[in-house]
């Protein structure tokens, strides 16, 4: 008969309450606006703030465009790489893990110096340019998921052997990525896009050095001015990342053909006779 | 005259060089088998037919026109590879329609070729499917069909039946070559399987550390081997060694036995030199077959039932000789250590060149 791991199980209870005591304190708190009821009261308020939706919007905005860049950038590098210069990837590998070494800050204050106001590309002095350079910064951010995310997803199929297949069959490089390399590590990029997203959606550092109307920097002016309402955004942006990394497993999961659902049996109503 | 022709090609990665100087001259609508171990540049040579390596030297070309430094996708080759490479995000239609819509080919044409094609393979049931909800067998007949669609000039299959099981490979090998034979395409068939090479193939070529040892049929190529190489390569030989005791009517001296034996194979016999005389299993018999055959003393050492063949182990002075026979109901099996007499005929025995 086999023993009840009980070492192993306490562990895990212990880690557990490590994670949910807090979260659950920090709910708890976020019900308490109104004295002597619990309520959602401070969610009430927090989405009745206009400034709440407008750096919500703009931050999801950003971290999308920003995905779409840092697949643009990465597929084909990673493709390229694994396809002819196998040899140099522990070097992009490195590459890709700089944004994790060097600290944000750094990264703003080089984009301050070199497209500041005597720069030859002046983007800091509009707000467009630094919406790009807010949105270079985050696809930065992201290449380390991103890069690892979609070089998984192509040594999980054989990219060679299907360039080959599709050159054979009058594929060009350019149709071959599109049409066969992209759709296969589409889940991979879905996987990547999750993360850069939860990631980029709070981002505190560029944004607010850069001067952005973004999520983040709301977050900690809230966190500054008032007591539940911080508590509430704290427990959203949990359920933000919760719902990326569930949407990151279904994606990731998901084989060509299959449902991202499943089926639901439809009901006919069956005719009674009196 | 030649469809596909590689003239002198020879490819080298870095200083090791893997094909040299390579030469062969392909039929069209002729099935061509590369034989060979690993490593022997078969498949190097192929990729080189397909595009997917540019030689180093040396010339290739397809009906005439110069294929050499042309891309893999301008080149009208359909290939099948051992690991099926089918596109796993599309399913058997769009895997069959892939070459044809790249053609430009309009959507009804499309869709009767790959109706015809899918029928071709008799799978036209599991157009739906994608290749993770089929068996091997079932992908490896899909890929021959995508290969197939835009009707290319060649086809190329590379160990397309390694992967499967024994059943499955003897069952599809036959289709291959069904299909080949219908549609006429110039086949070239990469695989280490001597079997499937001599069983449908039009021609063999042998290939020894990047070059082509034999070319020629499968039965030139298994009863005619020109080289120690193709014929310790093709089937199993009993190697024994003779003096030439007269070269000009090819008078050896077997284990002091005189034989004569009708041709040396190409090779140049010199008077009192020693020479490799080789059998294979199936020309020794237990009993003698016609008058002037060779008898030579053994002692059975092992009897093997392999079904419609029984294989034997001879120990004849101080080696052992593989002995085949077909099973027959009446034949009564000596013992083992047992004395018995083995016998060839002189015309069947080869004479190697080193």
């Amino acid at each position: 008969m086999k023993r009840f791991p009980a070492v192993s199980t306490l562990i895990v209870i212990v880690a557990a309450l490590y994670f949910l005591v807090p979260l659950y304190a920090t709910f708890d708190f976020s019900l308490r606006m109104e004295r002597g009821v619990l309520s959602f009261a401070a969610y009430r308020d927090v989405f009745q703030s206009d400034t709440f939706i407008a750096t919500l919007t703009f931050s999801a905005i950003a971290s999308l465009v920003a995905i779409v860049l840092g697949a643009l950038i990465i597929v084909p590098t990673a493709y390229w790489v694994r396809l002819k210069l196998p040899k140099v990837r522990p070097l992009v590998e490195f590459l890709t893990l700089l944004p994790l070494i060097i600290p944000p800050v750094v990264l703003v204050f080089g984009y301050m110096r070199i497209y500041g106001n005597d720069s030859f590309l002046p983007l800091t002095t509009t707000d467009p340019g630094t919406n790009v350079l807010l949105v270079i910064g985050y696809t930065i951010l992201s290449l380390p998921y991103m890069f690892r995310a979609v070089d998984n997803g192509m040594a999980a199929i054989d990219i060679a052997t299907l360039t080959e297949a599709a050159e054979s069959l009058g594929a060009s490089r350019m149709r071959t990525i599109r049409t066969v390399i992209f759709p296969n590590v589409r889940s991979a990029i879905m996987s990547g896009a999750f993360l850069t997203f939860s990631i980029s959606l709070g981002e505190f550092v560029m944004a607010s050095l850069l001067n952005r109307p973004a999520f983040g920097p709301y977050l900690v002016q809230m966190g500054q001015d008032y007591a539940y309402q911080p508590a509430a955004l704290a427990i959203m942006a949990f359920g933000v990342t919760w719902a990326s990394m569930a949407l990151m497993q279904l994606f990731a999961t998901r084989k060509p053909g299959q449902r991202l659902f499943p089926r639901i049996p439809s009901f006919t109503p069956r005719s009674v006779k009196p | 005259m030649s469809f596909l022709t590689l003239e002198k090609v020879s490819k080298s990665f870095g200083t090791n060089t893997v094909v040299k100087e390579f030469n062969l001259g392909v039929r069209k609508g002729e099935f061509v088998s590369f034989l060979g171990p690993s490593g022997c540049g078969k498949t190097t040579v192929l990729r080189m037919v397909a595009g997917f390596e540019t030689p180093t030297a040396g010339a290739i070309t397809i009906d005439g026109q110069d294929v050499t430094r042309l891309p893999a996708n301008k080149r009208r080759i359909g290939m099948v590879f051992q690991a099926y490479a089918l596109f796993p995000n599309m399913n058997v239609y769009d895997n069959v329609a892939f070459g044809l819509k790249i053609s430009g080919m309009d959507k009804s044409a499309i869709d009767r070729r790959v109706k015809d094609m899918l029928d071709m393979i008799a799978l036209g049931h599991l157009a739906d499917r994608y290749p993770y909800q089929m068996s091997g067998g079932q992908q490896q007949r899909v890929a021959l069909a995508r290969a197939l669609a835009p009707q290319p000039q060649v086809l190329l299959l590379d160990e397309p039946l390694s992967a499967l099981d024994a059943k499955i490979r003897v069952s599809l090998r036959e289709d291959i070559r069904n299909i080949q034979r219908e549609l006429g395409i110039t086949t070239v068939f990469v695989t280490h399987d001597q079997e499937e090479a001599l069983s449908i193939s039009d021609r063999v070529i042998v290939m020894n550390k990047g070059r082509a040892d034999q070319i020629g049929t499968p039965a030139e190529i298994y009863n005619r081997p020109k080289t120690r190489f193709v014929a310790e390569f093709v089937g199993t030989l009993n190697m024994f060694e003779a003096r030439v005791t007269d070269a000009s009517t090819n008078r050896l001296s077997l284990a002091g036995r005189d034989i004569a034996v009708p041709s040396t194979n190409g090779a140049a016999l010199t008077n009192g030199e020693t020479i490799t005389l080789a059998l294979r299993p199936e020309a020794l018999f237990m009993q003698e077959q016609q008058a002037g055959d060779i008898a030579l003393e053994g002692r059975v050492q092992h009897f093997g039932f392999h079904g419609s063949i029984i294989r034997a182990k001879v120990a004849v002075n101080d080696q052992t000789i593989c002995v085949d026979m077909f099973n027959q109901a009446n034949f009564t099996m000596p013992n083992v250590g047992e004395n018995i007499r083995l016998y060839f005929s002189p015309a069947d025995a080869l004479v190697l060149a080193a």
